[in-house]
C-alpha cells in the first residue's frame, strides 16, 4: 500500500491539460499545400501516391485516402506539399476531407449536441483494421489524453452505445458482424469512420476481399483521418461534433 | 541486417518428385533443423511447394517440389505437429490434397473458398455438465476481431477452437498488383503493431534482389525495431494489468508506452514507425540535440518502468492470477513450432536477432515455466534489454538522414527469404521473381500464424475465466494471421 502510494507520487501526472492546444512534436499530420504554381505538366506527387489521394489543377489532397507516407512531400520538386504537426483533420462529410492550396482547418458543426448532450458512449468495431487505429483509439482514454473527462467513453456492448466507431477497410468476413452490431444499437445512433481504411478503403479499396456496402447505407456523421488516427485528431473531431 | 537468404530458383534444392522432397525434408527436421515456413505458389504443372528450414547456426535452406493439387502429399503434421497450419494454408490457398491431415480447417476463409466464415461447423462435445461458449468475432474491448469457441466441462476449458479469418483483406494478392519497390505502405499495414519488423523483412528481401547494400541503415532500423518491441511489450503488460484488475500498473504502463511511441514519432514522424524503413533507405532523421533529448526520455522511461514492474510482478494478487495459468511446457512449445516471445517463455531459445548485426552474439533471454507469469516476466526483461540497446546505440549521438533511393531492376529467377525478429517473434517474407525479373510470388508470415495454436493448448484445463489473461499473455495478431 505504501509502496503503491510512493510509486504514485514518483510517477507524477502526465495528462495533457489542454487537448485543443496540444501539437505533438514530430507528428506527420495535416498537410499544408502552398499556392506556388506547379511546373508545367508536373505530376510527380500524384504518381507516387499509393492511394490516389492527390488530384491536380488545383492541387488537392484527400485526407480520407492519405496514408501519410510523405512520398508526395519528397517527390515534389517545388516543395509545395508539407505535412505539419497539426492534428486537426476531422470532417463532417467527405468534401470536408479535401485539402486545397492555402486551406486552414475548419471546425466540425456540433451535430451530436442536440440529441446526445454532453456525453457519448462509443462501441468500436474493427473490420480489417491493422491494430494501429485500434491502439490509438484505446490511447484516447489513457492517462495522457483522458477523453473520459469530456464524457466520451468506450463501451463493451452495442446495446449501451450511442455511436459505432468503424476502423479497417471492412473485410468481407466482418461485414455481417458489423451490420449485426449496428442493428443491435438503440436509436438515436450514429457512425464515425476512423482512419484511411474505414473512410475510403485506403490501400485495400481495390481488393476483392472487402465489402463496404454498410457505409453506403449508413453515412458516417464524422470522418477522422489518419494512418493510424492520432488520439488528438480523434479528440478534436469528437469535441467539435459534441459542441464542446 | 535480417537473416536473409537469396537463392537462384533452380539452385534451391529442387526435387523431381514430391515424395523425395518430403522424405528429405523430414530427414532434415529429424536431424535438428527447424521448419521456418512451408508454402505453395501456382506453377504451370500444379503447385510448387517450398519448405524453408533453419539450422542451429541460423542458416536458412529452401527445398522445393512441384505437386499436382489432386495428388498432393501425405501430411507432415503427425511427425511435425508445427506443420499443421502450413498444410492447412496450402490446402486453402491452392487446394493441395494433404492426405491424412487431422484438421484441414481453413486458416482465413478467403472468398470463393466454398466455406463461409459464418457457417463453419465447430467441434462439439456432448455429456453431462458440458457446455459451449462462443466469444466474438467482436470482443468487448477496442481490439481486432476473431472468434473463440470453448468446449467446457463445468468451469474448465476442455478445448478451445480458434476461428479466424475475419480480418482477411487479401494482402498477398495486393502485394503482387503494385510496383514491388513501392510496397512499404502496404507492408506496414500487414500487422500495424509490427510495421518495422514487416517492412524490414520486405526491405531486406528487395535489397537482396536488387543487390543494394543497405547495411549503413542497420543501426537505424534496429533502433526502430527495438522501440517497437518496447512499446508493444508495455502495451501488453498494460493489458495484462487491466485484465487482472491492477489499475495502477495498467495506467502507468499505458503512459510509459506513450513515451516510447512518441520517441518513434520524434525519429520518423509516426508513433508506429511508419515510413521508418524504406527499401534501400531510411525514413529516420536524427541530430545530436534530438539524440540527447531521447536519451534522457528513455532513461526516465526505464527508471519509471522498473518501479512499476516491481509492484506489478511482486503483487500477491497478480502472482495468484498469473502463476501456473496458461502453461505451455517446453516440449509442447517446440513441437508446435512456437516462435518468438511465447517460445522463449517456455524455454525454447529461439531469437533471430542473435544471427544478425547489430545484435550478434547477444544472449537469448528465456524463462522456463511457460505460464502467463513467465510470458509477463520475459516481456519485462526484454523491454529493459531493448531499452538498454537503444540507449547504447543512441549514446554516441549518431546523425541520421532520410533517404529513399530508387532501387534498380529485380534479379530474375530468384527466391529470397528474409527473417526479422519482431516483438512477437519471427516475421518471414519470401519473394520470388520469374525469368523476366517480375515479382511472381510474395509470401508473408506473421509469427501469430504459428502461435495461435499455442494459445489453444495453453488454455486447456484452465478455468474459462482465465482466458483473457492467457490471450493477452500471448498477445497475437489477428490481421497478421488473416492477411
Amino acid at each position: 500500500m505504501f509502496k503503491n502510494l510512493a510509486a504514485r507520487r514518483s510517477q507524477g501526472t502526465q495528462f495533457i491539460r489542454d487537448l485543443r492546444a496540444a501539437r505533438p512534436t514530430g507528428f506527420r499530420g495535416r498537410p499544408r499545400l502552398d499556392a506556388t504554381p506547379c511546373g508545367d505538366g508536373c505530376t510527380a506527387c500524384r504518381e507516387v501516391c499509393p492511394t490516389e489521394a492527390i488530384t491536380l489543377a488545383p492541387l488537392t489532397l484527400d485526407l480520407g485516402r492519405c496514408t501519410f507516407c510523405a512520398a508526395c512531400e519528397l517527390a515534389c520538386p517545388a516543395e509545395k506539399l508539407h505535412f505539419s504537426n497539426d492534428p486537426r483533420m476531422g470532417a463532417a462529410d467527405t468534401q470536408g476531407l479535401l485539402v486545397r492550396e492555402g486551406d486552414e482547418p475548419k471546425a466540425i458543426a456540433a451535430s451530436l449536441h442536440r440529441l446526445f448532450g454532453r456525453s457519448v458512449r462509443l462501441r468500436q468495431v474493427s473490420a480489417g483494421g491493422c491494430n494501429a487505429c485500434e491502439l490509438e483509439l484505446n490511447a484516447t482514454v489513457n492517462v495522457n489524453f483522458d477523453l473520459q473527462r469530456y464524457g466520451i467513453d468506450w463501451v463493451a456492448s452495442p446495446r449501451h452505445a450511442d455511436g459505432l466507431v468503424v476502423t479497417g477497410p471492412i473485410s468481407a468476413n466482418m461485414a455481417r458482424a458489423l451490420q449485426l452490431a449496428w442493428d443491435a444499437m438503440p436509436a438515436p445512433k450514429f457512425v464515425i469512420a476512423v482512419g484511411a481504411c474505414a473512410i475510403s478503403g485506403g490501400l485495400f479499396r481495390e481488393g476483392a476481399e472487402t465489402e463496404r456496402a454498410f457505409l453506403g447505407t449508413v453515412a458516417p456523421v464524422v470522418y477522422v483521418p489518419g494512418c493510424p488516427v492520432h488520439p488528438l485528431t480523434f479528440a478534436h473531431a469528437l469535441l467539435d461534433a459534441m459542441g464542446r | 541486417m535480417s537473416a536473409t537468404v537469396l537463392l537462384n530458383v533452380d539452385a534451391a534444392d529442387a526435387h523431381e518428385d514430391v515424395r523425395a522432397w518430403r522424405d528429405a525434408l523430414l530427414e532434415r527436421l529429424s536431424a535438428g533443423h527447424r521448419l521456418v515456413t512451408l508454402y505453395g505458389a501456382p506453377h504451370p504443372e500444379g503447385v510448387r511447394v517450398t519448405a524453408v528450414v533453419q539450422d542451429d547456426a541460423g542458416e536458412l535452406r529452401a527445398s522445393r517440389a512441384v505437386v499436382s493439387a489432386a495428388t498432393g502429399f501425405h501430411t507432415l503434421s503427425h511427425d511435425i505437429p508445427g506443420a499443421h497450419v502450413f498444410e492447412r494454408e496450402l490446402h486453402e490457398q491452392h487446394a493441395v490434397r494433404i492426405a491424412d491431415h487431422p484438421w484441414l480447417k481453413p486458416v482465413r476463409f478467403e472468398r470463393g473458398g466454398g466455406v463461409s466464415v459464418d457457417e463453419y461447423p465447430f467441434y462439439a462435445m456432448r455429456g453431462k455438465e458440458t457446455h459451449e461458449v462462443q466469444v466474438g468475432p467482436i470482443h468487448a474491448g477496442v481490439i481486432e476481431p476473431g472468434a473463440f469457441r470453448f468446449l467446457c466441462h463445468g468451469e474448465l476449458v476442455h478445448h478451445l477452437e480458434i476461428h479466424l479469418g475475419y480480418q482477411h483483406r487479401g494482402v498477398e494478392r495486393l502485394l503482387l498488383q503494385r510496383d514491388p519497390r513501392a510496397l512499404a505502405p502496404l507492408v506496414e499495414q500487414i500487422a500495424g503493431d509490427s510495421s518495422v519488423a514487416h517492412t524490414w523483412a520486405y526491405a531486406a528481401a528487395l535489397e537482396a534482389l536488387t543487390a543494394h547494400d543497405a547495411s549503413e541503415h542497420d543501426l537505424t532500423r534496429a533502433v526502430m525495431l527495438e522501440l517497437e518491441r518496447v512499446a508493444m511489450h508495455l502495451a501488453g503488460l498494460g493489458g495484462l494489468a487491466t485484465d487482472v484488475g491492477f489499475t495502477q500498473a495498467a495506467s502507468t504502463y499505458a503512459r510509459l508506452r506513450t513515451a516510447a511511441i512518441n520517441g518513434s514519432m520524434a525519429l520518423c514522424g509516426s508513433r508506429f514507425g511508419r515510413t521508418a524503413v524504406q527499401p534501400g533507405g531510411s525514413g529516420v532523421a536524427l541530430d545530436g540535440a534530438t539524440a540527447a533529448e531521447l536519451l534522457l526520455r528513455f532513461e526516465a522511461l526505464d527508471r519509471d518502468a522498473r518501479e512499476i514492474d516491481a509492484l506489478f510482478l511482486g503483487a500477491r494478487s497478480v502472482r495468484h492470477r498469473l502463476c501456473d495459468t496458461g502453461r505451455v511446457d517446453r516440449y509442447t512449445a517446440a513441437e508446435l513450432g512456437l516462435v518468438g516471445m511465447a517460445a522463449r517463455a517456455s524455454g525454447v531459445a529461439l531469437d533471430q536477432r542473435v544471427y544478425c548485426e547489430p545484435w550478434r552474439g547477444q544472449v537469448i533471454a528465456t524463462a522456463s515455466t511457460g505460464d502467463c507469469m513467465a510470458r509477463a516476466e520475459l516481456r519485462v526483461r526484454e523491454l529493459h534489454s531493448s531499452l538498454d540497446l537503444v540507449r547504447r546505440w543512441l549514446a554516441p549521438a549518431p546523425e541520421w538522414r532520410r533517404s529513399r533511393p530508387q532501387l534498380g531492376a529485380l534479379a530474375p529467377s530468384r527466391l529470397v527469404i528474409a527473417v526479422v525478429e519482431g516483438w512477437r517473434g519471427e516475421v518471414v517474407h519470401a519473394l520470388e521473381t520469374d525469368a523476366a525479373g517480375a515479382l511472381t510470388h510474395y509470401k508473408v508470415q506473421d509469427p501469430s500464424l504459428r502461435n495461435w495454436m499455442g494459445l489453444a493448448q495453453a488454455v486447456r484445463n484452465n478455468e474459462i475465466s482465465d482466458f483473457p489473461i492467457c490471450n493477452k499473455s500471448f498477445d497475437l495478431s489477428y490481421c497478421g494471421n488473416d492477411l
